[in-house]
C-alpha cells in the first residue's frame, strides 16, 4: 500500500472514529463509514491540510470513497 | 399548580444531573457542598496572566468514578469536535438526569411527549473565539464545517434530543444569568399546558475562556482581589466582596407531569409549584433601586402557587458576590417575606461554585430540591462579616439542619430580567 493510502486511511479512522479494518479502499464515507455531509467536508479539509493540496468543491463532491480520495491526491501530487 | 390555564396539570421533578466546579454527579457535588468545600481555583483552561481576574470555578478533570469529568466517558471522541464545551457539559448533566429519572420512551408516542429545553447565557464562546482567530488570520477556508452547529445555544437541546430520541418540544432559553430558572419554569409551563408530559430542562455554560473572562473583567463584574486565595473570592453579602467569580457547568432536571410520573412509579424529588418573571426596564447591567424586579418576580412566583412566604423555609439566593446586587436582593427578599423573614434560611451556593451564568439557576434549583429532601440548608462560604445586617439567616460557612417543605430560588440576568421558582416537598 502506498504512503498516501496509509495516510488517508489513518485520517479517516481518526475523523470518523471507525475501526481500521472497515476502512477498505472501496468503503464509502457515507454509506459504509457512517459519515454525514458535514463529516465529509471536514475530511476533505483534513486531506488538504495533511497533503498540502487544494481540493476544490466540485472535485470534493466526487470524492465519496476512500479510493476516490487516494486517487485524487496521488494525481495532484504527480501533477 | 399554575394559574390562568384552562387545564393546569401538576409538574414534578423525577431526575437531576449536575456538572459543576464541585464535580460531576448530584450525590458527589452535594456531599462536597455540605462539607463546605469550594470548587474555585486558579484558571487552568487558558493562560490568564494578562487578565485582572485569574480565578474561576472549572469542572475538575478526572474519571467519573472520582466524581470528575472526562468527556471521553460520556461522548464519542469523534462527536466532541461537533460541539463546544457548553454542549458537552449539557450532555453530561442531561445523561445523569435522564438515567436518574428512569424514563425510557418505548413508543413513538412516548417520544413525542418528551421534550428538551436546555438554555445557555452565552453559548459557544470558546468556539467562536477560536473560529474568529482563524478567520482573522485569513484562514476562513480552514473553519470547521461544525463551527456553527458547535456554537449555537439550542444545539445543547438538539444533541440531547438526538441522543435519546426525544421528539417533543425542542427549545432553548437565553436570558443571561436568569436562563436556568427560565428554562425550568418555561418547561414546567409546557407540561402544565399539555405540550409535553416530560421535559428535560436546565442550563449550561462554559465561558471560562479568554474573551469570556476578559469581557466580564471589562465590565468590572469579576472579583480580582482574591487571585492568591481563590476559595475566598466568592463571598456573597460579605463586606470584603469585590465581584463575582465565574463558574462553568450544567444543571439538568427531568420535569414530569404528576400522573405520568405516578403511573410509572417514578421516584419524585419535588413539585414545581410556582414560577414568576419580571423585567426591570431600568439598566442593562445594574438592578433597580430596592431590586424591585426581584421583588416582583418572587411575588409572581407566589401568585397561584397555593403557598405564601410563611410556608417557605429556604431561599437559594441569586447572591453573586457583587458589591451592589447582594444587598439589593436581600432587601427585596426582606420586603417579600415581611414578618416571615425572621429566621428564614437564605444562602448563596455561588460561594462554593462561583457564578455559572446560564447554568446557575438550574444547578441552584437542584440544590434547593436537595435542601428540601435532606432537610438541610447549604452554606454561604466566606460570609465573615455581612455588609448589611438582616433578620434573615444567611447560613454562614456551615450548613444548617432545618425542616424544609418549600424552597424558593432566584436568578437575575443582565438586561434586567428576573425569575423565581418555588419547589415543594414531593406530594
Amino acid at each position: 500500500m502506498s504512503d498516501t493510502a496509509d495516510k488517508v486511511k489513518k485520517i479517516v479512522v481518526e475523523h470518523l472514529g471507525v475501526e481500521e479494518a472497515k476502512v477498505t479502499s472501496e468503503a464509502s464515507f457515507i454509506d459504509d463509514l457512517g459519515a454525514d455531509s458535514l463529516d465529509t467536508v471536514e475530511l476533505v479539509m483534513a486531506f488538504e491540510e495533511a497533503f498540502g493540496v487544494e481540493i476544490p468543491d466540485d472535485a470534493a463532491e466526487k470524492i465519496t470513497t476512500v479510493k476516490d480520495a487516494i486517487d485524487y491526491i496521488e494525481a495532484q501530487k504527480a501533477a | 399548580m399554575f394559574g390562568s390555564l384552562t387545564t393546569p396539570r401538576r409538574v414534578v421533578v423525577t431526575g437531576m444531573g449536575i456538572a459543576s466546579p464541585l464535580g460531576v454527579g448530584v450525590a458527589h457535588v452535594w456531599q462536597r457542598m455540605l462539607a463546605s468545600e469550594s470548587g474555585i481555583g486558579p484558571i487552568s483552561l487558558f493562560d490568564a496572566k494578562d487578565l485582572p481576574a485569574k480565578i474561576a470555578g472549572e469542572v475538575p478533570s478526572g474519571s467519573k468514578t472520582e466524581g470528575k469529568l472526562d468527556f471521553n466517558e460520556w461522548i464519542p471522541v469523534k462527536d466532541q469536535k461537533k460541539m463546544d464545551r457548553f454542549i458537552q457539559l449539557a450532555l453530561v448533566a442531561a445523561s445523569e438526569a435522564v438515567e436518574d429519572s428512569g424514563w425510557v420512551p418505548e413508543t413513538e408516542e412516548d417520544r413525542y411527549v418528551t421534550g428538551v429545553m436546555i438554555g445557555s447565557g452565552i453559548g459557544g464562546l470558546p468556539e467562536i473565539y477560536n473560529g474568529s482567530q482563524l478567520v482573522g488570520q485569513g484562514k476562513a477556508k480552514r473553519l470547521s464545517p461544525f463551527f456553527i452547529p458547535a456554537s449555537l445555544i439550542n444545539l445543547a437541546s438538539g444533541h440531547v434530543s438526538i441522543k435519546y430520541g426525544f421528539k417533543g418540544p425542542n427549545h432553548a432559553v437565553v436570558t443571561a444569568c436568569a436562563t436556568g430558572v427560565h428554562a425550568l419554569g418555561d418547561a414546567a409551563r409546557l407540561i402544565a399546558l399539555g405540550d409535553a408530559d416530560v421535559m428535560v430542562a436546565g442550563g449550561t455554560e462554559a465561558a471560562v475562556c479568554e474573551i469570556g473572562i476578559a469581557g466580564f473583567c471589562a465590565s468590572r463584574a469579576l472579583s480580582t482581589a482574591f487571585n492568591d486565595s481563590p476559595d475566598q473570592g466568592s463571598r456573597p453579602w460579605d463586606e470584603g466582596r469585590d465581584g463575582f467569580v465565574m463558574g462553568e457547568g450544567a444543571g439538568v432536571m427531568v420535569l414530569e407531569e404528576y400522573e405520568h410520573a405516578k403511573k410509572r412509579g417514578a421516584k419524585i424529588y419535588a413539585e414545581v409549584i410556582g414560577y414568576g418573571m419580571s423585567g426591570d426596564a431600568y439598566h442593562i447591567t445594574a438592578p433597580a433601586e430596592g431590586h424591585d424586579g426581584a421583588y416582583r418576580a418572587m411575588k409572581a412566583a407566589f401568585k397561584n402557587s397555593g403557598v405564601t412566604p410563611a410556608d417557605v423555609q429556604y431561599v437559594n439566593a441569586h447572591g453573586t458576590s457583587t458589591p451592589m446586587g447582594d444587598d439589593l436582593e436581600l432587601e427585596a427578599v426582606e420586603k417579600m417575606f415581611g414578618d416571615s423573614a425572621k429566621g428564614l434560611a437564605m444562602s448563596s451556593t455561588k460561594s462554593a461554585i462561583g457564578h455559572l451564568l446560564g447554568a446557575a439557576g438550574a444547578v441552584e434549583g437542584i440544590f434547593s430540591i436537595l435542601a428540601i429532601r435532606d432537610g438541610v440548608a447549604p452554606p454561604t462560604l466566606n460570609l465573615e462579616k455581612p455588609s448589611r445586617e438582616s433578620v434573615i439567616d444567611r447560613v454562614a460557612k456551615v450548613p444548617q439542619e432545618r425542616k424544609i417543605d418549600v424552597a424558593l430560588s432566584n436568578s437575575f440576568g443582565f438586561g434586567g430580567t428576573n425569575a423565581s421558582i418555588l419547589f415543594r416537598k414531593a406530594p
